[in-house]
Order: structure tokens, then C-alpha cells, then sequence
């Protein structure tokens, strides 16, 4: 073999044990699929919309749009299995909350204003500080009463959608205003969907927390090991509480284009489950869904390629009933997969394989 | 096999992958006899139940049991049982949800539907024969967890067991608890049964044992009758020094220097945790190597936890050179320049899935504060300079911590508390479980803070690694602070008296 | 022991809170006609939300009635709640049942005991005899209605995207019927995409997402909901396909919503079929038939419902059938 080939061979290998992988090839997978089916999904256009703007379009563009909320969602989502080794089955709630608290900010009293009642900011961050609070509901029950992330969460999973109706007395309020679409649309003059550029501001601010601030250390070293990270000074109970703060403010954000995108709200079905598909990404980022190391490029990589995977299904035209038991093989495979079991099995037959190739050489 | 005896282990051996457990191990039991098994942690007691418990499998040896004829081999705890050998262990295995007739009656293998009138009547007979405060509908999470023994205990005599194993029973009891316990082991001694008890408290092992059998490192030691082994010769025969060569091995290593009238860098009173350690008064001096000496259990690991705020302190006041200050958890201890390398490195120490170096930037970290991490450039640098200095072995920095040998694991905490620069610095069992070189080089380190002007607080299992570093030793016993050693009084008798208590102090 | 005396108790306030709900609406007695009325959770639509505030507002004192309302979703809560309202002892059941089974045995335990029952808004699989009036909405007729509309807009060719409601449903099915029927008589008529959106605006929006990254033409949006063709438009909106009366695609949906309404009369959308949610009236007219002894002259009654043209819509129209 020479000397090339094993330096070929040496790249893979360490690209192998990279945790980005696992998305990398899902995604992968995912566009081979798709380029034998039909090349056409790579198709993109630049063409006016109804505003009169150029806008891109194409099935790729779809998916960072549509991807935008589950890519925000993966970074609360990843900071929280991190910290607690648990996940958080509200958030779907908490974004009709969320959406529910813009919208009765920006109508007031009357569901159907003409104009708005505050400013669109004004709403966004009145929503940001509600999330963040239902967000500290669930962790103060996880850190300081130490019930499972799932069964904590569980409380606002069940009442959520009904306090989103609540707040606004069960009026299905509708925004006319044209400008407060743009967050979930399109800005004139910008041929890129509006969600994405949201989601790659979170994903920068997320980057630039983790660079300068050891938010990183704190919730990995408490989720791998709380007693040894409190004989190190750390508060595992507080780190825990706040990365469900976090999360709060991924949900709210994540509402926000929700609401914007229709300019109204559906309690009852608004971001219905997308927690599960929030948990998938970060599985299918490759995280330990028991909480420890986690890495947020490979989180945010899979909720692009779950949504990569809902576009392709509805190509195909699968029933979107269907859609989740299409989820449920891809979890099915992730878990056998990551089973220490069969990781052990897989590894004496890679290392067997191996074996007869340098034989052979 | 001799007339008396129930069991005889002959000659057992166990290895595990690079340890010797069991090597030729001899063990006796008469009926109607209290025997304790005694020895220090990795003796080998645990192993030599496990193996006759069926837990594991002996690589060698010879069990015998009475009425049978022949070795016999015991493949699980299931055999076991059948055979007449129960085992009762410190934590509860029962099930605290059901009923305590229920638990009487689990799992026994009849396999068939319980009669359960029957079932609650037979159990109340038991109870009531062996004077169990119990009764048999009772919910056993109900009981106290002494009576919740007694029923395990009740449990394994209705299985017509011949031999019980009693495995550090009283650990979690109060005295009342013990004395009834002890009752109900005395009554089953009346009835011929045979006991082997193993605890670590030597008043208890005085108090209702007949024999007691030692082991060290997988050793037999000896097999004595109680009264002619006094409790002094019995903890030099588990800690493995006999009293005539135990010379004043003192070391000419102590190159430091403890000013006098100084004020302590380190001053506590009345200092109490809920740990159950009674309240203490400590104090340690700039330059000076001190130890917390005690059997295992003994609450000297408690005291410096109280000390670096580990477990919850409930009382007590803290003096920092002679400055009021309130260490109530461990970020106030480190904030004060106290740092305190654990003694469970596994569950206290490693962050097991992190890099070398974060483990040991780790504690400089928090003290540095949330929003101003070390650059990768500033880690590297702090953690290639202590991977040299301690002479840690990993592949690289970047290394999962978990990977590394247990040595290596516990320089690596080390390093972390070192880069903190304390000014106190707390080694709870640095050296367990590592190999000697790197146990002297450990010592040597610790001398070397010292004469640098460090205060260490150094525990040790191992009673010479502590007389060749520390110069002042406090004596725990039982959770009290019992007595301190100094000067001439450090040698190994001397620890050996006063840890051992009771009729050394006489 | 204490467990068991908890659960007990907690057993026991159940009970007394599940009794406390029917009576805690209870009025004097007088010559009110009580009524317990049994609605699935106003939160669940729009639709919903308009038929309780219709029922709420003819079932109260003012007019007459002594009411207690109960709200469930799932089917085995209603009937709790309809024994309940049996042993209350009402004049009048009044039904909206989340399942179409097991309805037998509590409702001949309302006739034994005098009680008079109407259904509204959703038929049961029980005998007729069991009930005394039923009050329903034609959902094949509304989808034939909307077809037949469709059919007279006179395009060359319908290439129709369909999007359906959670499968199964009795709406989803009735104006399903319609459509497929028309695709299948018509050589011009052709579906693009049928799909559910189970309700939802958003899966709506994906589905003809989906539709317009392909590349396929299509000129009819058939939802069989408004929230649902609010997905599509926007869908339509952000790829700059133009909609509504005299542009590239006809956008139909379903109930009458206001804010859909609304959209009609902006010529955004082109059709909207009604499904009348205002059964109150009616429920009152055959209360007051019986309570005069007379005869109905029939069981099913269905209501009226109709369809709204965008070129032909008023503001009353919006003001009298928006819900």
C-alpha cells in the first residue's frame, strides 16, 4: 500500500470518529437519494415574487427556511441534554406561547387590528421574557427539584397550548400589517428567506457565547459529572436552571418566525411536534441523549437534515400523517446504532476488515 | 473437615485481570459461632464472599459444607441459598414497596401462587420466634432500617440457612439499632447457626464476635479466638506491621519549617457537616504537613469534606489567618485558596468524557469566572506544563481523562488543584490504587509544597506514607476526633494505639 | 397503609369534583328547561369556538335555560359526563360526541329516564330510536356545492392541488367525495398533489412548498379548511404565484372563518364554503316543539349552508356568516 493510500485512509478514519459524521452522512445519504430520484431538487431560481422582490426559490432554499426554527431550537436543545441529560418535550408549547404573547402585544384588545398596538421589537422581547420564564418554570423543577427533564416538561407539554389560548381570551388574532411577515418571509430587496439569516444570527451568537464564555465547560463538566463539578466550584443545579433559560429564549425566537410566517396563530397545532424533531437533531447531531459532551455544529448540521428529510418526503408525496413514522426508522437506526453494544460489534468488524485488507497488502 | 465446623474454605484463590484477590485463602466457620472477617479495604474480604456466595467463580480451592460430601461447587447466589448460605448486606436488596411477608417470601422459587394468609401467618411466627418488631402486612419501606435487616435476617434463617453472612450491617444503624441487631445475632447463635460478620467498627467486633479471621492483600493473615487477640495486635495485623519490628521510621525528608506562634493558615471550631462526624476543631500552620488518621469509616474523609464545604456544614465558625470566613460550599473553600483532591477520584474527582486539559484547567476556571475563559493557547500551556512537570502519561492533552491509567487520573487532578496555587491544600488517599514509584513521587511532591510554604492535609490508608510526610496527625475514630499525634508519639504504635482505642488506651 | 388511605381519598375528591362540574352551573329552580349540553373543546377551531359561543349564548337564563356545559375531546370523558348529566336529572342532552361509537347504553339510560336527547353538529352510530332530533351539517353538500362552483368557473384544464383534513374525519371525507368524483368524470380535471395537512397551516404551506419547488403547474387550491388555505397562499405569496379572482390560481376553502371572508371580499381568495356552526336556533326551535307537545316532523335536520363567491360577496355577508 503506499504511503498516499494510508494517509487517505488515516483522513477517514479520524473523519470517522469526528462526531459531525454522523449528520454529514445522513445528510450525504440524503442527496445521493435525491440525485438519483430527480436532479431537479437541486434546482434553484431567482425570480419576482408578489411583493415584486427576487427571491430565490428551489427545494434547497425550502429547507434552509423551513429548517430555520428546528436549527434554533437544536442550540437549546443541545445545551439542555448537555447539562441535564434530559430533554425538554414543551417546547412546541412553549412556542404557541411564545407566538401567542407577540400576538397579543401587537393587537392589543382587538383581535383584528388595523394597526399595531407596539412596536414589533416591543412584542419580540415581552415573548422573549415570557419563554425565558416558562423556561425557568422547567428548570427550576429539573435542577433545584430534580424531577426528570421529561416528566418536568411534561407539565407545560400538557398545558401550554391551552395558556397560548388563554392569553389571548381564544381569539385567533391576525396581523395585516405586511412588515411583521417579513421575519417568517421574505425582506424586500433580499432574495434569501428572512428565517435563515434569524437562524444564522442565533447560531453566531451561540458560537460567540461559547468562545467567550466557559458556557461550554460548565454544562458539559455537569453533565458528565455533577458531584465532581461542584467539588470544582461549579453550582450544577444553577448551570442546569439556566440552560433551560436558554432554551426559553431558542423557543421564543423560534415562535416569533413561526407567527410570522401566517401572520396569525393556531394554538392547537402551531409547532406541533417539533420537539420531537428539536431531540432528533441533536441525536442525529450525534450527542449523548444522556447528557455530557456535546458539539453544536453537528446539532444544528442535523435539524438541517431533518428537515432536508420532511422535504424530501413531501417530494415524494408520502402523506404527511406518514411522516413521522419516516422520523421513527431514522431514530430506530440512530439508537441501534449508538448502542455500546453494537458500536463493539462494529468496531471488531471494522478492525477484522482491516486485518485482511493489510493482509492482502 | 473437623467436627464443629459448618464450612471450610481451603486454600481459595481468585485473580482478576492484573490482581491477585485471593491467594490461598484458608476459612473456617464453626456452628453457633460469631466469626469476623476483618482487613482494610482490598484485603480480599469482599472477594472471599462473593466467591462462597456464588458471585464469583473461584479460579481454585476447595469449599466443604457439612451433611455433604466433597467439594461442593456454588455457581450463583441462588445456590447458595440452597445450599443454606444467605448473605444480608449493608444496603437494603429487598423491595421496600411491598409488605414485609411478602419480602420473606420472594423470589424463594416455590414458583407456585402464594397462599397469602398462609404466607402472613407463617411470617408473623418468624418474626415473633426471632423477636423481629414487625409485621408481616406491614409495608417494609415502613420499617426502620435496622428492622428492615432483621427481616432480611428473619428471611434468610426461614430458608434454613446454616451459614449468614452478615456484610457491613451496621453501617447505617444508630447504637439502640445495633444492640438489637446484635440480639438477633446472638439468638441465632443459640440456635447453631454460624455468622461471618464483616464491619469495620472494632468495638462491635469485640462486642459479640468469638473469632475473628484477617486477611491483607488477598491474604490469610490469621485465625484468632477473640480474647487472645487485643485490639492493638489486631489492627497491626490488618494494617500488616507487627509491633516488635515497628522502628520509628520517620523520615530525614522533612526539610520544612514551622514558625512558632504563627497564625494558623487554616483555623476551625466547632465545625460539624451532616455527614455524622461529631463537631471539630482543626487548625493547620503555613509549611505544615498534618494527616487525618483512622480506620476506614473512621469520618476522617468527612472532616476535610466539612472543610472545603463538600457536604453541608451545619455549625461551626472558620478562621482564614485569623480572618472570619464562611465556607459553606466548595467555590467559597477555592475562592479562600483551599483545594481538596477527593478521595473517590472516579465519582468526585474525573470529569470522565472531558480532555486532559480541561480537567485541569478545570478549577483555575471557575475561579477565573463564567465570562472570561482561557484561550486554547493559555489551556495547552497550563496543561503541557503540568502533563511535564507530574510527569503524566497521555497520549496527548486532548486525551479523554478516562482513557488514562488511575495514576494518571489522579495527576491529572492534581495538576488542576496545583495550577490553583493554594495555599491549603487537602490530599484525601492521593496514592490509592497507584503504583509505588508514583506513590514516593506523590510524597515527595507534598514535601516539596511544603518547604515551598504550602499547608497540606494529607490522608493515607497506608500508615508509614503518613509518617514519612506529615508532622502532626489527628486521631479519628468512630466520628470523633479522638486525639492528635506529635513529636515522639509519631510512630507506627503509636497510630496503632490510638486509632485502635478502646483497651490500647488503657 | 397511608398509601392506600391517600389513594383512597384522592378517589374519593375525584369523584366529588367530577359531580361538582355539571352542578356547578346550576340555577334556581323555576320554570327553566335544564339542559346539559356536551361540546368538544372550544380551542380545537375556529368552528368550535364560534358553535360554543352560539350555544353559550342561547342557553343561558335569559332565555329560559338552566344549562351546564361539558368540554372534551375524547370520547370516554363525554359519556362520563352525559351520566353525570343523567343523574342530574336535565330535561335535554345535548350532544356534539367526539366518536361515533359507544353511545348505546348511556343514551338509552337518558330515554329510561325521560330524557329528551339532540345530537348537533356530529351523527353517533346508534339507533335511531335513541335520540330525538339530530342537527347536522351536509359535508358531501358542501363539498358538492364547492364543486359545482368550481365547475362553473370554466377553466381549460384543473389542475387541482388537493389538501386534505385529518383522514377519517366527516368533513375531510364529505368534501373529499365531491372532488374526487369531478376528477374522475373529467378528462381536464387532474390532481397535482392530494395530501392531508391534518388542519394544520403550516403542513399546508410545506405541502404546496413542495408543489412549487417542483416545478409542476397547477391552478386550484382546494383546502378543506381556511387555515389551511391560508397555508397555501402563503406558500403561493412567497413564490410570487398570483391568486385570487382573474390571477393564475383559484384558492377555496372551507367554514366561513371572518378573516377568510375578508379575503374574499379582497378578491385574495375565490371561494369559501360555509359550515354553519350557529345550530343553536335550531336546537331552540325543537326545545320549544317539544315543550309544546308537538311532533317533529323530522329527525335529521340539515342546516343551511352556503357558498361564497369572491366576485359576489358583500360586507353583510362577511358581518352575518363569518364566525
Amino acid at each position: 500500500m503506499s504511503k498516499k493510500a494510508e494517509n487517505k485512509e488515516g483522513f477517514f478514519r479520524s473523519l470517522l470518529r469526528q462526531q459531525i459524521f454522523i449528520p454529514l452522512a445522513a445528510l450525504l445519504i440524503l442527496a445521493v437519494f435525491n440525485l438519483i430520484m430527480d436532479p431537479g431538487f437541486f434546482r434553484i431560481n431567482l425570480g419576482p415574487n408578489s411583493a415584486g422582490n427576487m427571491v430565490l426559490s428551489g427545494y434547497l432554499i425550502t429547507i434552509l427556511d423551513y429548517g430555520s426554527e428546528l436549527a434554533i431550537l437544536a442550540i437549546g436543545m443541545t445545551l439542555v441534554t448537555a447539562a441535564s441529560g434530559g430533554q425538554d418535550i414543551s417546547v412546541g408549547a412553549a412556542m404557541a406561547i411564545a407566538g401567542s404573547v407577540v400576538l397579543r402585544v401587537l393587537c392589543g384588545t382587538n383581535s383584528r387590528p388595523d394597526t399595531l398596538q407596539a412596536p414589533i421589537i416591543v412584542a419580540f422581547l415581552i415573548s422573549c421574557v415570557a419563554a425565558m420564564l416558562f423556561g425557568a418554570f422547567n428548570g427550576i423543577l429539573v435542577a433545584y427539584f430534580k424531577i426528570q427533564p421529561m416528566v418536568a416538561t411534561l407539565i407545560l407539554f400538557t398545558a401550554g397550548r391551552s395558556i397560548a389560548a388563554w392569553i389571548n381570551n381564544n381569539e385567533l388574532p391576525i396581523i395585516s400589517d405586511p412588515v411583521f411577515g417579513y421575519f417568517g418571509n421574505f425582506i424586500p430587496g433580499i432574495p434569501v428567506p428572512t428565517p435563515f439569516f434569524i437562524a444564522v444570527a442565533c447560531m453566531i451568537v451561540i458560537f460567540l457565547v461559547l468562545k467567550f464564555t466557559n458556557l461550554g465547560l460548565y454544562t458539559q463538566a455537569v453533565g458528565i459529572n455533577a458531584d465532581s463539578s461542584r467539588l470544582n466550584g461549579l453550582n450544577p443545579a444553577f448551570i442546569k436552571f439556566i440552560t433551560f433559560v436558554i432554551l426559553g429564549l431558542c423557543v421564543a425566537v423560534a415562535g416569533f418566525i413561526k407567527v410570522s410566517r401566517l401572520s396569525s396563530i393556531n394554538y392547537s397545532v402551531i409547532a406541533k411536534d417539533i420537539e420531537m424533531d428539536a431531540i432528533l437533531a441533536v441525536a442525529l447531531g450525534g450527542n449523548a441523549l444522556g447528557g455530557g459532551k456535546f458539539n453544536m455544529p453537528a446539532s444544528i448540521l442535523g435539524a438541517y437534515v431533518i428537515q432536508f428529510l420532511t422535504t424530501t418526503l413531501y417530494k415524494f408525496n408520502v402523506q404527511s400523517d406518514a411522516l413521522p413514522a419516516y422520523k421513527a426508522v431514522v431514530v430506530i437506526i440512530l439508537v441501534v446504532l449508538s448502542a455500546p453494544s453494537v458500536r463493539e460489534y462494529l468496531g471488531r468488524i471494522g478492525k477484522k476488515y482491516a486485518g485482511t485488507r493489510k493482509e492482502a497488502a | 473437615m473437623k467436627e464443629k465446623s459448618i464450612l471450610e474454605m481451603r486454600n481459595i484463590t481468585k485473580t482478576f485481570p492484573g490482581v491477585k484477590a485471593l491467594q490461598g485463602v484458608d476459612f473456617t466457620l464453626c456452628a453457633g459461632e460469631i466469626h469476623a472477617l476483618m482487613g482494610e479495604n482490598g484485603a480480599g474480604k469482599s472477594t472471599l464472599i462473593k466467591v462462597l456466595t456464588g458471585v464469583y467463580g473461584k479460579d481454585g480451592g476447595e469449599i466443604y459444607l457439612k451433611g455433604i460430601d466433597g467439594a461442593v461447587t456454588i455457581r450463583s447466589p441462588q445456590e447458595a441459598q440452597k445450599l443454606g448460605i444467605s448473605t444480608v448486606y449493608q444496603e437494603i436488596t429487598l423491595c421496600p414497596n411491598l409488605s414485609v411477608a411478602e419480602n420473606m417470601y420472594i423470589g424463594r422459587g416455590e414458583g407456585q401462587l402464594q397462599n397469602w394468609k398462609k404466607m402472613n401467618r407463617d411470617a408473623d411466627q418468624i418474626l415473633r420466634s426471632l423477636d423481629v418488631p414487625a409485621q408481616a402486612t406491614q409495608q417494609l419501606g415502613s420499617c426502620s432500617l435496622a428492622v428492615q435487616q432483621m427481616v432480611a435476617i428473619a428471611r434468610a434463617v426461614d430458608m434454613d440457612c446454616k451459614v449468614l453472612i452478615l456484610d457491613e450491617p451496621t453501617s447505617s444503624l444508630d447504637e439502640q439499632e445495633v444492640a438489637k441487631l446484635f440480639g438477633l445475632m446472638r439468638d441465632l447463635k443459640a440456635r447453631g447457626v454460624g455468622i461471618i460478620f464483616v464491619t469495620h467498627f472494632l468495638d462491635q467486633v469485640y462486642e459479640v464476635c468469638d473469632k475473628i479471621t484477617v486477611l491483607r492483600d488477598g491474604q490469610l493473615v490469621g485465625e484468632y479466638e477473640i480474647k487472645d487477640l487485643p485490639r492493638v495486635k489486631l489492627v497491626s495485623k490488618m494494617l500488616g506491621k507487627e509491633l516488635d519490628d515497628m522502628s520509628d521510621i520517620r523520615s530525614e525528608e522533612k526539610e520544612y519549617e514551622v514558625k512558632e506562634g504563627e497564625v494558623p493558615v487554616y483555623e476551625a471550631e466547632g465545625l460539624q457537616s451532616n455527614s455524622g462526624i461529631r463537631p471539630f476543631n482543626f487548625y493547620i500552620k503555613k509549611g505544615e504537613v498534618n494527616g487525618f488518621t483512622g480506620l476506614l469509616g473512621s469520618g476522617r474523609s468527612e472532616c476535610v469534606r466539612a472543610i472545603f464545604g463538600a457536604d453541608h456544614v451545619v455549625s461551626g465558625s472558620v478562621k482564614m489567618k485569623g480572618k472570619p470566613v464562611k465556607i459553606t460550599k466548595p467555590i467559597d473553600a477555592m475562592k479562600n485558596g483551599i483545594a481538596y483532591l477527593p478521595e473517590d477520584r472516579k465519582r468526585d474527582g474525573i470529569i470522565g468524557d472531558l480532555s486532559v486539559r480541561d480537567n485541569i484547567i478545570l478549577a483555575l476556571q471557575v475561579l477565573k469566572g463564567f465570562f472570561k475563559p482561557f484561550t486554547r493557547a493559555e489551556a495547552n500551556k497550563f496543561a503541557d506544563e503540568y502533563i511535564k512537570l507530574l510527569e503524566i502519561k497521555t497520549a496527548s492533552a486532548d486525551t479523554p481523562i478516562k482513557s488514562l491509567s488511575g495514576g494518571n487520573q489522579q495527576k491529572v487532578i492534581l495538576a488542576r488543584w496545583l495550577l490553583t496555587h493554594p495555599e491549603y491544600l487537602i490530599l484525601d488517599e492521593p496514592t490509592r490504587g497507584i503504583d509505588v514509584g508514583t506513590k514516593v513521587d506523590i510524597q515527595k511532591l507534598v514535601l516539596k509544597l511544603a518547604s515551598e510554604g504550602m499547608s497540606v492535609t494529607f490522608i493515607s490508608s497506608e500508615t508509614d506514607e503518613m509518617l514519612r510526610t506529615c508532622s502532626r496527625l489527628v486521631v479519628m475514630r468512630d466520628g470523633k476526633m479522638v486525639g492528635e499525634l506529635t513529636g515522639d508519639q509519631l510512630t507506627q504504635s503509636g497510630i496503632m494505639n490510638a486509632i485502635a482505642g478502646g483497651e490500647a488506651d488503657e | 397503609m397511608k398509601k392506600r388511605v391517600l389513594a383512597a381519598a384522592l378517589a374519593l375528591v375525584m369523584a366529588g369534583a367530577m359531580t361538582m362540574v355539571p352542578m356547578s352551573a346550576k340555577a334556581e329552580e323555576g320554570e327553566l328547561i335544564k339542559v346539559g349540553i356536551i361540546n368538544n373543546d372550544p380551542n380545537e377551531s375556529g368552528y368550535r369556538t364560534a358553535n360554543d359561543k352560539d350555544l353559550q349564548a342561547m342557553f343561558n337564563e335569559e332565555n329560559g335555560y338552566d344549562a351546564s356545559f361539558a368540554y372534551s375531546l375524547k370520547n370516554d370523558e363525554q359519556i362520563n359526563a352525559a351520566q353525570k348529566f343523567i343523574q342530574d336529572d336535565v330535561d335535554y342532552l345535548l350532544l356534539s360526541a367526539a366518536d361515533t361509537a359507544g353511545w348505546d347504553s348511556v343514551l338509552q339510560d337518558a330515554q329510561d329516564a325521560g330524557i329528551h336527547v339532540i345530537l348537533f353538529d356530529r351523527t353517533i352510530d346508534a339507533d335511531e330510536s335513541l335520540y330525538d332530533a339530530s342537527i347536522v351539517s351536509d359535508m358531501a353538500k358542501e363539498g358538492e356545492t364547492a364543486v359545482e362552483w368550481l365547475k362553473g368557473q370554466g377553466l381549460d384544464e384543473y389542475k387541482v392541488i388537493h389538501i386534505q383534513g385529518v383522514m377519517g374525519s366527516a368533513a375531510q371525507q364529505g368534501r373529499t367525495g365531491a372532488l374526487t368524483a369531478a376528477v374522475e368524470e373529467n378528462d381536464n380535471w387532474s390532481l397535482v398533489t392530494e395530501q392531508t395537512a391534518e388542519w394544520n397551516a403550516e403542513k399546508a404551506q410545506q405541502i404546496v412548498q413542495s408543489v412549487i419547488d417542483s416545478g409542476e403547474s397547477f391552478n386550484v387550491i382546494y383546502a378543506e379548511n381556511d387555515d389551511m388555505a391560508k397555508g397555501a397562499v402563503a406558500a403561493l405569496d412567497k413564490a410570487n404565484i398570483s391568486h385570487g379572482v382573474g390571477k393564475d390560481v383559484i384558492v377555496m376553502g372551507f367554514d366561513c372563518n371572518k378573516w377568510a371572508l375578508e379575503e374574499l371580499l379582497a378578491q385574495n381568495w375565490n371561494y369559501d364554503g360555509q359550515c354553519n356552526p350557529f345550530q343553536a336556533s335550531y336546537i331552540n326551535d325543537i326545545i320549544q316543539k317539544l315543550e309544546a307537545g308537538e311532533e317533529l316532523e323530522q329527525k335529521t335536520i340539515i342546516m343551511e349552508e352556503v357558498g361564497f363567491d369572491a366576485t359576489t360577496i358583500t360586507q353583510e355577508d362577511v358581518d352575518k356568516y363569518g364566525i
